[in-house]
């Protein structure tokens, strides 16, 4: 079953076209990457999907109801490509303060707190001012604060920029534990090739157009390329 | 080498913002602009209304520089409501003055007018006029008029700053977007800022009123209350103003630079300078300023000793303008999310 559907999507900023016209559906209990260099409308689709910015044209649904719709919000953990933290605040209270949003109960608060914290292993420095938290610390707050309502979908914007081998693998694991037993469906950006490899299904991106789809495997296959530099480099025709 | 390497790259920058050039070179001349037609307007005609007043006198009088009123009876109420300088009568066969008061230079001008005018025939101003005053009295000092203004302008400014640079931080750390991503509606936001830093303007006005009028000694005839509730309002306009600006302001920089544009213009047509001698559209620029209607009222208060009834229309306009610019707030969100 599809989760998400986007028909003829098109996105046009101050006469740059940022989305050509665009169909894809993702389906649930995957974990989907929109795999392209920087600037090619990964961010733009994505907001897109949450809601946040309008397409001009064409129809997106997630979970069956039309995009924009207030509901949906409930149901789309999303962390943003840039830290989006109160830094003056305690890891903490960043995430009691969306929690709150979330109209979670104190108990429930608590929990979801607890849950998201240890996920992330932030749970020892959940007292401390965020203003010092390193940069891979304040990663790991915003994905546990995409994690807080336990929603159905995850959107993750290049969740693993700026964390180190060891952390990236415990998120990656994370990751596939919330899809194979959670039934989370978990859609990544990213621009880092290895990553591309562990996702079940992916979209890759150039210029605002999906170029190709398929299994990590398949487009491998398909372009006869041994590791997805090349596969990028082939479907580009740079080189 | 390095020097230059630096003051290369600070002009890069700076022409790249084009506002920050504009304000360098447009907004003093506006400034300039404004001071000039303030200082430059000469003082109204002083009106003076007589009341049975001997024929010598009202002769006198119409020869001088004096806008005459002539009428058979009159009050102070009157007086008040006419916005008349001055009005001259007879008090137990003396020549009396009572006088507005209300800018105590215009009440010397005239004093010293009438002394001029009188004065050429020694006869008729045979012995000193006595003088009563409608508001304040003989002491009142420049300072009296001014510091209801300047209480209504210090909340007014420090909370447009305040309020508008605490969302533009969030607009710039990313963290409204996050937040816009969450069930939260863009009305919640703007009633949470409003309340939260409504909550935080409170407290300094309550701290700037009572130490105005309890430390400072600044006259206080009207009710402290009402004073406050004038205060509450001024905030919530500079709150909403504040916010509102601040999505068209990309840096803190930038919103400093709202200063010259928006907090000192209204200063000059506040009252704390005439603008009586302007011309009229001037004057009539004034009325779309927030706190031109805040000094009215809080002069009206502190000053004349106005009730609620009679600053109930400048009341009603500053909830207008917080009203408006709320609105606009949750409509300039859109921009973040498109419901």
């Amino acid at each position: 079953m599809n989760v998400i559907n986007l028909q003829d999507v098109s996105k046009t900023f101050k006469r740059k076209n940022v989305i050509k016209p665009t169909t894809f559906a993702i389906e649930e209990k995957k974990i989907f990457g929109l795999l392209g260099p920087s600037g090619c409308g990964k961010t733009t689709l994505i907001k897109l999907i949450v809601g946040m910015l309008k397409a001009d044209s064409g129809d997106i649904t997630v979970l069956g109801k039309q995009v924009p719709n207030a509901s949906l919000l409930r149901e789309i953990g999303y962390m943003a490509q840039s830290d989006a933290l109160y830094t003056a605040l305690t890891g903490e209270q960043n995430l009691e303060f969306f929690a709150k949003l979330f109209g979670f109960s104190k108990s429930e608060r608590k929990e979801r707190i607890q849950y998201a914290a240890n996920i992330v292993q932030l749970t020892e420095d959940l007292k401390v001012s965020v203003s010092s938290y390193s940069g891979g610390m304040k990663r790991r707050l915003s994905l546990a604060i995409a994690l807080i309502q336990n929603p159905k979908i995850l959107i993750l914007d290049e969740p693993t920029v700026g964390i180190d081998p060891l952390l990236k693998r415990s998120i990656w694991n994370e990751l596939e534990r919330l899809k194979d037993e959670e039934d989370k469906t978990i859609i990544i950006t990213t621009h880092i090739m290895d990553e591309a490899e562990k996702c079940d299904y992916l979209a890759m991106m150039r210029d605002g157009e999906i170029i190709a789809t398929g299994k990590p495997t398949e487009l491998k296959a398909h372009y006869n390329a041994q590791n997805f530099d090349d596969v990028f480099l082939k479907i580009g025709g740079g080189l | 080498m390095r020097i230059l390497a630096l003051v290369s790259r600070i002009i890069q920058q700076i022409r790249k913002d084009k506002r920050t050039l504009a304000l360098l070179f447009v907004a003093p001349l506006l400034v300039l602009t404004l001071m000039y037609f303030i200082f430059d307007s000469e003082t109204s005609d002083l009106k003076l209304v007589v009341t049975d007043v001997n024929e010598r006198v009202i002769e006198l009088l119409e020869e001088s520089e004096f806008e005459l009123f002539k009428e058979d009876s009159y009050s102070i109420e009157r007086m008040a409501e006419e916005e008349l300088d001055g009005w001259l009568h007879m008090e137990e066969e003396k020549l009396a003055l009572t006088l507005l008061n209300e800018q105590p230079s215009r009440s010397s001008s005239v004093k010293m007018l009438l002394a001029k005018t009188l004065n050429v025939n020694d006869s008729v101003a045979n012995s000193s006029i006595e003088t009563e005053y409608v508001y304040g009295d003989e002491e009142t000092k420049i300072f009296d008029i001014f510091s209801p203004m300047l209480v209504g302008f210090f909340v007014f400014f420090f909370v447009f700053l305040i309020a508008g640079i605490a969302l533009l931080n969030e607009r710039t750390s990313g963290t409204l977007e996050r937040l816009l991503a969450t069930p939260i509606k863009r009305y919640e936001i703007v009633f949470g800022y409003v309340v939260g830093y409504g909550l935080f303007a409170l407290i300094q006005t309550i701290i700037v009123v009572l130490y105005s009028v309890k430390v400072l000694d600044i006259v206080l005839e009207g009710s402290i209350w009402l004073v406050l509730l004038i205060n509450i309002l001024v905030a919530f306009v500079a709150l909403s103003l504040g916010t509102l600006l601040s999505s068209f302001a990309s840096s803190e920089f930038q919103m400093v630079q709202f200063i010259p544009l928006v907090i000192v213009p209204q200063v000059f047509f506040s009252g704390i300078f005439p603008i009586e001698g302007m011309a009229e559209w001037l004057q009539q620029l004034g009325k779309i300023m927030p706190l031109y209607y805040a000094s009215d009222a809080l002069n009206g208060v502190m000053y004349k000793g106005f009730t609620i009834y009679e600053i109930a229309g400048n009341l009603l306009v500053l909830l207008g303008f917080a009203i408006v610019f709320i609105t606009l707030n949750i409509v300039s969100l859109k921009k973040y999310r498109s419901i």
